[in-house]
């Protein structure tokens, strides 16, 4: 017999060498060398966490009790996980995407960050996983005290046996799990122990397996015979049992803390996932395979009376196999220790990033804006957290007495954690599940487990007095905790099971069909969904708001200065920018606040970055995205019909463009028949004269005065017309000099006035209206006053009125003058109005005797001088503006 | 879910149409396992009356229940082996 002094020191030795693999772990993950930490086999290992005290001793004494049904729960995670492609799949790259850093986290995520949801979940998977660390220390202690004899001095109390274990635990889990606060950079010391925990309670359960089949039944023959003349060798099952435990375990293994943490959040590939998609059942079947044999054995060998939950133990002690029995003990320690350590360190994520971080912050005032090291903060509230978590479970062990069968405590805290599940698949495959549904849900659900489960777990008249077990709260005998709406005769756990998850998955629905999402639970919700489709963030920061630098310190807080210094240094380099503060742009800041939500859970680092920031935008686009499925199609043919519209304007734009050349070509053919006329007649009458000149002798000298005359004049005509042309030319080549003088608007106007025949020596009528006060202006005089001419002759030419008459006026037209010369001729027809200005236009033009370039010069003269000349169709006449800008009129003054 | 997307191709080559196939089965596998392991919940349990038949024993149960388990593991564990051999579970065609 193995003293507990022997045992002490054997649980101590393990324990450092625990220490040492995790710390060597953590060591060679540093530097870098720690692939081989990361490894499909070392993830499947880790995921037996599943299997806890409970399976290692609880199944065993399951099975002498109740017989195969013990394996039910097995069976589910088995399922779940050769299942993998259903759900696991989507759940793990979810949750690597939104970097959730546990199941509260990634509810919240779900929808739309809210922290409401996470506290909710956090009291609610802390209240429900207390029973199961309670559950931990029980079995340890119990396993002690089979080591210890009654009446020996040393032999420990079981309560302090139970207090070391969870001081011990506290250490451990302090240690390795809150050494580095980013959830997402992974606990690799801790995963390396669990691993090694994992091979431990195996081998443990199948070397105690292997010697009772051949060591004591003597082969698995004889075993079978044995099993079959056991009490248990008749198939006696509670059918309803039987699917409802299956059903519940494969909810649990899903929507357990810390099975999230180890599947989840410490996965660090999604193809390890599919390896663990048979190896982990493999685990699974291993670990299940000698528990009957083992119960059998028991049953036989060991005194009616003795504990079922310590067979494993106490079978090899009977056939006084102490090594044996001492491995057998490691198995069981290892199994209690892995549990707790990665159960409390999932849960105390989930308490600080929901619950302690989120108060903090509050009660700073400023929000992210604090001092100091936020980091020191986040790492407290774990360890207080770790300490609390255990605490509790020291607590709950103290108060239920360590009395009930380990498997009855172990499907409590299943059924409670399983409420967990509606909300989650249903954020996961579900776009229209809301906040409100899940939070009715939850609370519905996680209320009728209280009051089926938890409270008559402590026994009638602990908290709910006997009388409510039969008559039910005040007497209403449908509300009795073991027969919910009157229907009796259901087993308590099965019970349990039925009406909490369906009545929460309907208030669930119910409620998620009644409400409308939020935008931002609208596009989490897409992005749960889809996540297969895109993989993107669609929503975005307003980033104008926030500065580097005060992200920078944020950052800095939270993640520590190096690591935010280099994160920052990575994305200015990648913007090509040099220093170590990047613009905040959207991407950077959806970058920054995955970052961030590592380490402080994704709800309080999107309240952080909206502090510095001011809020999200969820732009107009996202808005159009949410509201309607085919939003991309309408905007699809929105610029579809913008485009088209663009190509119709375009196409107008260039049938008018067409108009005007083909318009302008067949005026300059014109022109040019016309200025071929223009030449050609006065060339003849120039060759006929002088012919006549050179070869008529008898000429007396009044007829060559006159005929030269005649040629004198028509030189004078081709001269002009030539001049005209040249002007022009010279003026769009943009080769004139102007040449600038003071002077005074009404002067210029006289003289033009003056220059093109007098005011009254013409057929036209002249009214120059003479401006009060002098108009100075700084111009081209000369050229100006070329303009004024022009349009004066113009009118003189083509004024048909049968008493023409010219109003000249001077007008201010903002910081600008107007000079509008106004007729009262025939307006020009509509369809020529567009074309007056260009060369060799001439319309109304009888005589022939103009080129068609005056106003073509006036507009090239208006264009150099920085002014303009248009032209309006008055009632009862013409009008030409002459537009004089600003800087004209004002420089002289 | 992703491999019906819009622009898929309505017909596959072979090697593509021998995958989408594979994962049908992996999509199968858990239901088959479901099934197989409910049918104990059909056989007779507990022989309180006398005209009940005799119930299923102990051993023959065990090695019902271990027998589906160990086909399960070895059908996803091939089932990964084909699939996982050929790139990551993801990539489709």
């Amino acid at each position: 017999m193995i003293s507990v002094n022997q045992l002490l020191g054997v649980s101590l030795a393990y324990v450092a060498f625990l220490f040492a693999i995790a710390f060597f772990a953590e060591r060679a993950s540093i530097r870098g060398k720690g692939s081989w930490l990361r490894s499909p086999m070392v993830y499947t290992l880790s995921l037996s966490i599943y299997c806890t005290a409970w399976t290692f001793y609880g199944a065993v004494g399951y099975a002498a009790r109740s017989g195969m049904e013990f394996v039910t729960i097995y069976l589910g995670p088995s399922l779940v996980m050769i299942g993998w492609w259903w759900v696991l799949r989507k759940l793990v790259r979810i949750g690597r995407a939104q970097r959730a850093t546990s199941v509260a986290d990634l509810i919240s995520a779900r929808y739309g960050k809210s922290n409401l949801l996470a506290i909710v979940v956090t009291v609610m998977a802390v209240i429900g996983v207390t029973p199961y660390i309670a559950l931990q220390l029980q079995s340890v202690t119990l396993s002690l005290s089979i080591f210890s004899e009654p009446g020996q001095p040393d032999s420990l109390s079981q309560a302090a046996a139970a207090f070391w274990v969870a001081v011990g635990l506290v250490l451990f889990t302090v240690l390795f799990g809150t050494r580095n606060l980013n959830a997402n950079e992974r606990h690799d010391g801790v995963v390396i122990a669990i691993a090694v925990e994992a091979v431990v309670k195996l081998v443990a359960l199948l070397a105690v397996g292997v010697f009772v089949v051949w060591g004591v039944a003597g082969g698995i023959g004889p075993m079978m015979e044995r099993i079959d003349n056991s009490t248990i060798g008749e198939w006696s099952m509670d059918r309803s049992r039987w699917a409802a435990l299956t059903v519940l375990s494969a909810a649990a293994f899903l929507a357990l803390p810390r099975m999230f943490q180890v599947m989840v959040v410490e996965n660090e590939d999604e193809r390890h996932l599919q390896i663990a998609s048979w190896a982990f059942p493999l685990y699974l079947m291993l670990m299940s395979l000698f528990v009957v044999p083992i119960a059998v054995i028991g049953l036989d060998i060991l005194p009616a009376g003795s504990n079922p939950d310590l067979f494993v133990l106490t079978v090899p002690l009977a056939e006084g196999q102490g090594g044996l029995a001492t491995l057998s003990f490691l198995g069981g320690f290892s199994s209690a220790t892995s549990m707790v350590i990665v159960a409390t360190l999932a849960l105390s994520t989930m308490v600080s990033n929901h619950v302690v971080m989120p108060v903090w912050l509050s009660t700073q005032g400023t929000g992210a804006q604090v001092s100091g090291d936020v980091r020191n903060v986040v790492i407290l509230a774990r360890r207080a957290s770790i300490l609390m978590i255990i605490f509790f479970g020291y607590v709950y062990y103290r108060l239920s007495g360590g009395g009930a069968a380990l498997a009855a405590i172990g499907l409590i805290s299943f059924v409670g954690v399983a409420q967990f599940l509606p909300a989650m698949l249903g954020g996961i495959f579900w776009r229209g599940a809301t906040r409100w549904g899940a939070l009715a849900g939850l609370i519905v659900g996680f209320a009728v487990w209280v009051f089926c489960s938890l409270l008559p777990s402590f026994g009638p008249d602990a908290v709910l007095s006997a009388a409510v077990f039969e008559q039910g709260i005040g007497g209403v005998s449908w509300l009795r905790p073991q027969a919910l709406f009157g229907i009796e005769g259901i087993d308590p756990t099965v019970h349990a099971m039925v009406w909490s998850l369906s009545l929460n998955l309907a208030v669930f629905v119910a409620v998620s069909l009644a409400t409308f999402p939020t935008p931002l639970e609208r596009l989490q919700g897409a992005q749960f969904v889809n996540i297969f489709d895109h993989s993107t963030q669609a929503r975005g920061w307003d980033a104008a708001l926030a500065t580097s630098e005060d992200l920078m310190i944020m950052a800095q807080r939270i993640l520590g200065p190096a690591d935010a210094l280099s994160l920052f240094r990575a994305e200015a380099k990648r913007q090509g920018l040099t220093g170590h503060l990047p613009e905040p742009t959207q991407g950077f800041l959806q970058t920054l606040e995955r970052e961030l939500s590592g380490s402080v859970g994704s709800a309080t680092a999107h309240a952080m970055i909206s502090q510095l920031v001011g809020g999200t935008s969820v732009s107009v686009e996202d808005l159009m995205a949410v509201a309607d499925e085919s939003a991309q199609i309408l905007e699809y043919s929105n610029r579809l019909e913008a485009k088209s519209a663009e190509l119709s304007r375009t196409a107008r734009q260039l049938r008018e463009a067409n108009q005007k050349l083909t318009a302008l070509s067949v005026q300059k053919d014109a022109f040019l028949g016309q200025i071929s006329h223009e030449l050609r007649t006065p060339m003849t009458s120039i060759r006929s004269f002088s012919e006549i000149l050179r070869d008529t002798d008898t000429l007396d000298q009044a007829e060559k005065t006159k005929y030269a005359s005649i040629i004198h004049g028509e030189t004078i005509r081709l001269t002009r017309l030539l001049d005209d042309l040249l002007d022009l030319s010279v003026l769009e080549n943009g080769q004139v000099s102007l040449n600038l003088e003071n002077g005074n608007l009404n002067d210029v106007i006289a003289q033009a006035v003056l220059s093109a025949g007098g005011a009254h020596t013409t057929r036209l009528r002249i009214h120059h209206m003479q401006s009060d006060q002098d108009v100075p202006l700084s111009t081209d005089l000369d050229r100006l006053r070329q303009v004024f001419i022009n349009l004066i002759t113009n009118a003189q030419k083509y004024c048909v009125a049968a008493t023409p008459e010219l109003t000249v006026e001077i007008l201010q037209q903002g910081g600008g003058l107007q000079v509008v010369f106004h007729d009262n001729g025939v307006p020009i027809p509509s369809e020529a109005r567009a074309l007056i200005f260009e060369k060799f236009s001439r319309i109304n033009d009888k005589d022939g005797s103009g080129a068609g370039l005056g106003l073509a010069i006036c507009r090239e003269i208006m264009t150099r001088l920085g002014g303009d000349i248009t032209y309006e169709p008055r009632a009862d006449g013409n009008a030409f503006i002459v537009h004089l800008p600003g800087r004209v009129a004002l420089a002289a003054q | 879910m992703s491999d019906s997307a819009p622009n898929a191709t309505l017909f596959l080559e072979k090697r593509s149409y021998r995958r989408r196939r594979l994962k049908d089965a992996l999509r199968l596998l858990p239901v088959v396992g479901v099934l197989l392991w409910m049918v104990p919940v059909l056989w007779p349990s507990g022989a309180s009356h006398p005209a009940d038949p005799t119930p299923v024993a102990m051993s023959s149960a065990i090695t019902y229940v271990f027998v589906v388990w160990v086909l399960l593991i070895l059908a996803a564990a091939a089932l990964w082996w084909v699939i996982g051999e050929r790139g990551s579970a993801e990539t489709d065609p």
